[in-house]
């Protein structure tokens, strides 16, 4: 991007800073920002949307008394961004009909900076043939297995083009372009249907280039995915026990996202998503002695971990990209915290506030929330499984509005007995109780089998805000878990 | 923006395409406002202003579709020549449509001033008044507005417009055990009253206050129009969508009695109590259509995608996305009966009255196993009566087998707008009593 260009995005968040503060704002900030997107989806090698999203425009923060008042405009003028920027102010006064204690925000570094991700292809250069090709050659790999009815490939690609302007003389800009895709191949029974993702449910995303895609390898996992759809419809159901669970790092990467990554959110632990996303069971009295999980559970935030998708250089409050610990030795010590939640907790800021786009105001937000790994491998936790269960892939998820209660449903799973992997099994299910299945963790694979994973579809939020978040985690057990709920 | 400015906008956006391929184009300018609250006082305030401009181009079948925020000469002209680009780049597409002809679309109602013109300072007035409602209590929620004009032109001389409101009132009113739900959407500011939707939370918290433990197991339950709502959209998205009947991924058989007489289940966008356009994504009119008539499973809901490939007609049901994930009804009205909830409860030996759902999510769309939790008030009912509240519930239940035949006991007569897991606005429903309901888990795993 230009020099001259980079000015007037940082003039206009400028202009809606300056609007905000001759509104009567005590502290305001804005983002002027450019957000390009692209997606394909193929059906079974017929490429059924190809769709391209350019976004512009500015949203700006103004802080009054209890408030945060929050105005959005796609119109990209010096006039407009003071107008929004007056309008955010007016909006938060009108707060205090029903006001609160006042909001004081943590002191954080006053950063003028610069940062980009690294690419080695950047995705938007890539001709659409050749992405289209990709998905109809992996797509036509699948359909050629008998009882396939459904192969399905996906490709999303984001750039996103932030500049950040405070009232406190922030002036960061950031480029952050994502990358990724995956596969799905379902086969449709008589009774039900049976699917398998490659390289995992809903595809993995990661802040990277189309060398991501590349690496994936999706054409040469096609065939292995469609055929495993296919065994799944004659395999036995999973059964219904409490026995001994072994989670591949993918569905882990999911039960860390909703059963410890909401958990943590301050926003949550405070209240502030009560009615919609929920609390937590967290009480920050709690903080530094409860017990999460076992000794083997250490879980970090962070935000500087080079392509994984929750990555960032600063988060959209102006605070730096940092590595907090969450859960050490199975202890709690550290949550997701924004400015003004972080105020409130007597906490350092840690640099997790994020908006989805321009129009959306700012809130608490999962960075790449991981599990340290252990020193095991996955083949020493089957060799050291006398009765269980290996499940992979997400197929279904949920969990009560504390964080508490789950289920979960994965695509595949695999009796282990004796220290070898069984018969596969069809519709695995496991449920539990966050501490409790937490404190159950026993084996951990290391470090050479943790996958970042990402989760590109994080809803939280009023308006509803779609996240991206990472999640790095390897294959690990847990014990005397209930599997196999059906209805 | 003028309705006649977004019309120049789309003309102008079709004149740019030409003659170098078919293009349908939509423009959508309005405002979206919400104020949210939580431990009894407003602590986020939104606004946005915005303009959107989709274009869909079919060239000789290759289709590709780009849309933009913005509508100065330049942004309309990289809209048009990225999007031409890259239809020319795109494989061809055997299921394109093509375009719909002139077809006249009503005009709509569903729009009130007094929603597009509210300002933050009315917003705080009604989440005042929630708030009022519950002495005590620490309230959380939203308020919001939204009012859109949209106009939908494509190169076959169909132009539609359309504009509409809509605002919602949702909150919970909290004890130091417990909490309870009210809920009010409707197309008019008038219809919402504040005091009520907050007075309404505050006695669920209040009577679902120090909940015991409730052994899981299969049990009757009565459910409120939260929870039915949760269970139409469910329906609708996974089992009606005639793209995922195609695929063999539905359980929908047509002429068959799949659920049980007292349910009839019909999407009118046309309906007056109805929100939102009457034309849907393609610039198809909504219509009236029986998905469900006494318990015989009747229609699918069909864009233009999917209905040449059963040999019908659109049902009016294109909505953004629809080319991937199919069609979907977005004005669901189940039939009321004459039951009360209360002559529910006193008709119920032993079960359990559901106020709300949350965080369902499906095992298996073809069985419509569900697998969600409870929330927001759950309840025993012994003898006709509530005995005592209970914490949380899992279950894991067939939402079809839940409704099939002989399985639903009264349908009731408290039908509204409710809340479902897809939005607000989408679901008018009334309460259900149902014989059996598959709850597999509480607080305790």
């Amino acid at each position: 991007m230009s020099g001259a260009y980079s000015w007037m995005m940082f003039d206009l968040a400028t202009a809606a800073v300056e609007g905000a503060l001759a509104a009567g704002a005590t502290y305001a900030d804005a983002r002027a920002m450019i957000t390009r997107e692209e997606r394909i989806d193929c059906l079974n090698t017929v490429v059924e949307a190809l769709d391209q999203t350019e976004n512009a425009g500015v949203g700006v923060r103004a802080l009054v008394g209890s408030s945060w008042g929050f105005y959005a405009t796609s119109e990209t003028t010096d006039k407009a961004a003071r107008i929004a920027g007056g309008r955010a102010s007016q909006i938060a006064k009108a707060s205090a009909t029903v006001p609160g204690p006042a909001i004081e925000l943590a002191d954080v570094i006053v950063s003028e900076a610069h940062w980009e991700n690294e690419i080695d292809e950047d995705p938007f250069s890539i001709p659409l043939s050749t992405k289209a090709d990709l998905l109809v050659a992996a797509t036509a790999e699948m359909v050629e297995t008998d009882g396939v009815s459904l192969a399905r490939g996906e490709l999303g690609f984001f750039r996103t083009e932030k500049y950040f302007v405070s009232s406190q003389g922030h002036r960061i800009s950031q480029t952050i372009v994502e990358s990724g895709g995956g596969l799905s191949a379902t086969a449709v029974g008589e009774s039900e249907t049976q699917r398998r993702s490659y390289p995992q449910a809903f595809g993995q995303y990661e802040t990277a280039g189309f060398e991501a895609i590349r690496r994936f390898d999706l054409t040469g996992n096609a065939s292995r995915i469609a055929g495993e759809s296919v065994q799944l419809l004659a395999a036995p159901q999973c059964p219904q026990v409490t026995t001994d669970l072994i989670l591949g790092s993918s569905q882990l990467a999911l039960q860390i996202h909703e059963s410890v990554g909401h958990a943590i959110e301050l926003d949550r632990i405070l209240g502030w998503e009560a009615a919609f996303a929920g609390t937590s069971f967290l009480d920050l009295n709690d903080l530094g002695s409860l017990q999460y999980g076992s000794p083997l559970m250490n879980i970090t935030a962070d935000a500087t971990l080079p392509g994984a998708l929750g990555s960032f250089g600063f988060d959209d409050e102006g605070t730096p990209a940092q590595r907090v610990d969450i859960v050490t030795e199975g202890v709690w010590v550290g949550v997701l915290t924004g400015r003004d939640s972080a105020a409130i907790a007597g906490l350092p800021p840690g640099g997790m506030v994020r908006g989805d786009g321009y129009n959306r105001l700012p809130m608490v937000r999962m960075t790449n929330v991981g599990l340290l790994p252990g020193e095991a491998s996955i083949d020493e936790i089957i060799s050291e499984t006398r009765d269980g269960v290996f499940m992979s892939e997400n197929r279904s998820w949920s969990i009560d509005d504390r964080r508490l209660n789950f289920q979960f449903g994965c695509e595949l799973g695999y009796e282990v007995k004796n220290g070898k992997v069984g018969r596969m099994v069809r519709n695995p299910t496991y449920t539990g109780i966050t501490p409790q299945f937490w404190g159950s963790l026993d084996m951990l694979a290391s470090e050479s089998e943790v996958t970042y994973w990402g989760t590109p579809n994080c809803g939280k939020g009023q308006p509803m805000q779609v996240g991206h978040t990472g999640h790095p985690a390897a294959p690990a057990r847990f014990r005397d878990v209930r599997i196999g709920v059906r209805g | 923006m003028s309705e006649d400015d977004i019309d120049q906008i789309a003309e102008a956006v079709i004149e740019r395409v030409g003659d170098r391929g078919e293009a349908a184009v939509s423009v959508q300018s309005g405002t979206s406002d919400l104020t949210r609250f939580a431990n009894s006082f407003i602590h986020q305030n939104v606004a946005e202003r915005r303009v959107q401009v989709a274009l869909e181009v079919a060239f000789d079948n290759r289709v590709a579709s780009a849309s933009i925020d913005r509508t100065d000469d330049d942004s309309l002209d990289r809209l048009v020549e990225r999007t031409v680009h890259a239809a020319r780049l795109h494989p061809a597409d055997t299921d394109w449509p093509g375009l719909v002809g002139p077809t006249p679309v009503p005009e709509s109602l569903n729009w009130d001033e007094a929603v597009a013109n509210a300002s933050p300072e009315d917003r705080a007035h009604r989440v005042a008044e929630f708030v009022a409602a519950g002495p005590g209590m620490l309230s959380a929620g939203f308020y919001d507005t939204e009012a859109y004009e949209v106009v939908y032109a494509n190169s076959n001389e169909h132009h539609v417009r359309g504009r509409f409101t809509r605002t919602t009132l949702d909150g919970i009113q909290q004890t130091d055990s417990s909490a309870g739900k009210g809920h009010a959407t409707s197309v008019r500011w008038a219809d919402i009253d504040g005091a009520a939707v907050g007075r309404a939370a505050a006695e669920l918290a209040t009577m679902s206050r120090d909940p015991g433990t409730l052994e899981p197991g299969e049990y009757q339950v009565v459910l409120a129009p939260g929870c039915a709502a949760t269970i139409m959209i469910f329906l609708a998205f996974y089992g009606f969508n005639a793209k995922a009947a195609i695929e063999g991924q539905s359980f929908f058989e047509e002429g068959v009695e799949q659920f049980d007489p007292a349910i009839s289940l019909i999407d009118d966008g046309t309906d007056p109590r109805a929100i939102g356009l009457l034309f849907d994504n393609q610039g198809v009119p909504k219509q009236r259509n029986t998905l469900i008539d006494a318990g015989v499973s009747r229609s699918l809901s069909h864009d233009r995608r999917t209905a040449p490939k059963l040999d019908t007609t659109s049902t009016g049901n294109a909505v953004p996305g629809s080319a991937s994930f199919g069609p979907v009804a977005t004005d669901l009205f189940l039939e009321a009966g004459l039951v009360s909830q209360q002559d529910m409860i006193a008709a119920t030996e032993r079960g359990v009255l559901v106020t709300e759902f949350n965080y369902c999510r499906i095992l298996d769309p073809k069985t419509q196993v569900v697998t969600g939790l409870t929330r927001n008030g759950t309840f025993l009912v012994e003898n006709g009566r509530i005995s005592r509240p209970v914490s949380n519930l899992r279950f894991t239940q067939s939402f079809v087998d839940a409704l099939g035949p002989g399985n639903v006991l009264a349908v009731g007569g408290d039908d509204r707008f409710a809340q479902n897991e897809f939005g607000d606005g989408t679901t008018h429903v009334p309460s259900l009593h149902l014989a059996s309901w598959n709850f597999t888990g509480n607080a305790q795993g």
